[in-house]
């Protein structure tokens, strides 16, 4: 393993106090319990609130802001944090109208957003995230995972919330944004959790992990390296089969996000773009909006997903309404 | 049971978690996501720097203290779900008046329901359960039968390897495992493997301290 390291207990809180400092314009960290608010806290809103294990940085604390989260739990490498520190963070960020959990459809991301919303003296809900579609939901399984998706989910809600709109609106949103989005990731190298020190999985340079998780979990098969036009080709045909799967229009306006996974550059991240938006467009979705880069992200992997989310009025008037985070800044 | 054996307890399980760190770590590569021993090791870890905290506390005290702990300390999924355990077994002690092995082993189980509520889970989908649940029944039914506590250490030790086991060709249908199908059958689960682990060590402090 080779990484930027001092020690790698300090890991996490060093890189928490570099990220605050960047950008102390914009918000705060917390430790002990440790979160993630804005600098200027909002009034008279549903507070959104999200979290989840740390390494897929930006998500979560890099969408703390005007327009978006209002508090952010990041847990340890991987892990999902813990139910002091959304108690915590509820507590700092709560404005009268309720608390809405933004969680991504893990177990224990699950689980402890459940217990802590348990223990919460306020009005609260919670969006899980599913929109992986390379775990096929059934029988065998817990469910989807949240993946890319959660971006905009985290966008429109945060831009709704904004509004003033209450807490059953802000649900009803998220939950119809995850329905109409499908995300789909593809590995071609392991990342490695700096405690393991260790790559997560062994990979050659002729294979590919089709469908992989944002924590290196395998996803539907290891499959032989090719050119990247057949690749696209595979998880373009996965996106619109899970569309069709959930009985949403065959065609209409999409926002098409190409998300790296840590190591991959951007160079790679566009020629995908550029053949998935042709290829989606030939399948009768046109591309109406775009967001292409390092938004939610597996540690040091290599590899991309590509998330499609099939618009209406309402998801795009709140996906382009103004927006200040470190993460991700347009219109203000 | 008080809370200086559940201080010896958590000794004994540290030490035997640290000391499989290579299996655990390696089984958890293979099907999971390469976190888990990390996270069991930070909960370990967090119950040894409050030992003397423990020290004066009830054992009823001495297991939701725990839990709670855990519950602040290792997140995951393994947080709430150890978390879950201590403080169910914590509240089956409490409604109880006495201490002896029949109250522990009903104790036990109901940690091990706990877990099972938290996690939405049963026996059979490649979990810790696999491991807890035999464990559970196997306990209640020996302590019931008023066997002696070498005769329930020796085959609970038996009946925790038959559960880790019992996991290998068991297709993952809750955690990270459950997105792989097929390929997850042939591998042991860490989480099994670490309960295994915990189990294998009381159950050796116990016989021990028994002769």
């Amino acid at each position: 393993m080779k990484k930027f390291l001092n020690d790698v207990e300090h890991m996490l809180t060093e890189s928490l106090t570099g990220f605050a400092t960047a950008h102390s314009d914009l918000v705060e960290v917390q430790f002990d319990p440790t979160f993630v608010t804005r600098k200027q806290k909002a009034q008279n809103k549903v507070a959104i609130i999200s979290g989840g294990g740390s390494g897929h940085e930006p998500l979560h604390a890099g969408y703390v802001g005007a327009g978006m989260l209002d508090a952010a739990c990041p847990g340890q490498v991987f892990t999902s944090p813990t139910p002091d520190q959304m108690l915590a963070a509820a507590e700092a960020v709560h404005a009268g109208q309720g608390v809405l959990f933004i969680v991504k459809n893990y177990a224990g991301d699950v689980m402890n957003f459940e217990m802590a919303a348990e223990m919460l003296p306020f009005e609260h809900a919670t969006v899980y995230t599913s929109d992986d579609c390379a775990v096929i939901n059934s029988t065998y399984t817990t469910g989807r995972r949240g993946v890319a998706g959660t971006v905009i989910v985290e966008k429109c809600v945060g831009s709704l919330a904004e509004t003033g709109a209450d807490l059953a609106a802000c649900k009803t949103l998220g939950e119809k944004i995850n329905q109409r989005t499908s995300s789909i990731g593809v590995a071609l190298t392991s990342c490695t959790v700096p405690a393991a020190g260790r790559p997560t999985f062994e990979i050659t340079d002729t294979e590919l992990e089709m469908g992989v998780g944002i924590h290196g979990e395998p996803g539907r098969r290891r499959e032989t390296m090719r050119e990247a036009d057949a690749i696209v080709a595979d998880m373009v045909a996965a996106i619109v089969h899970d569309f069709k799967a959930k009985q949403l229009p065959a065609q209409g306006e999409i926002l098409l996000l190409v998300n790296g996974l840590g190591a991959t550059p951007l160079m790679e991240l566009y020629l995908i773009y550029n053949t998935a938006a042709r290829l989606l467009q030939e399948k009768g979705f046109s591309v109406a909006r775009s967001l292409v880069g390092n938004y939610v992200t597996a540690i040091d992997m290599a590899g991309a997903s590509i998330t499609a989310c099939l618009l209406d009025n309402d998801i795009r008037r709140h996906w382009d309404s103004p927006v200040h985070t470190p993460a991700l800044r347009w219109d203000m | 049971m008080n809370s200086a054996t559940i201080n010896h307890a958590a000794a004994a399980i540290r030490s035997a978690i640290l000391a499989h760190e290579a299996d655990i770590e390696c089984l958890d590569r293979e099907i999971g996501d390469g976190d888990h021993y990390i996270n069991i090791k930070r909960g370990c870890e967090a119950i040894a720097s409050i030992e003397a905290e423990l020290a004066p506390l009830s054992a009823t005290d001495a297991l939701n203290k725990i839990g709670m702990k855990l519950l602040s300390t290792i997140g995951g999924a393994s947080g709430p779900l150890f978390a879950s355990f201590f403080m169910g077994m914590s509240k089956s002690l409490k409604a109880s008046a006495t201490m002896n092995t029949l109250v522990l082993a009903q104790a036990f189980e109901a940690g091990v329901q706990a877990i099972m509520q938290r996690g939405k889970a049963q026996a059979g989908e490649k979990t810790m359960l696999d491991v807890l649940i035999p464990v559970a029944s196997t306990f209640k039914q020996l302590a019931d039968q008023g066997e002696p506590t070498s005769v329930i250490t020796t085959r609970l030790k038996i009946v925790t390897g038959e559960g880790l086991e019992s996991t290998r060709n068991m297709l993952a249908t809750k955690g990270r495992a459950s997105g792989l199908g097929e390929r997850a059958i042939g591998h042991l689960d860490a989480g099994a493997k670490s309960c295994q682990v915990m189990i294998e060590a009381v159950c050796d402090l116990v016989s021990s301290h028994s002769q």
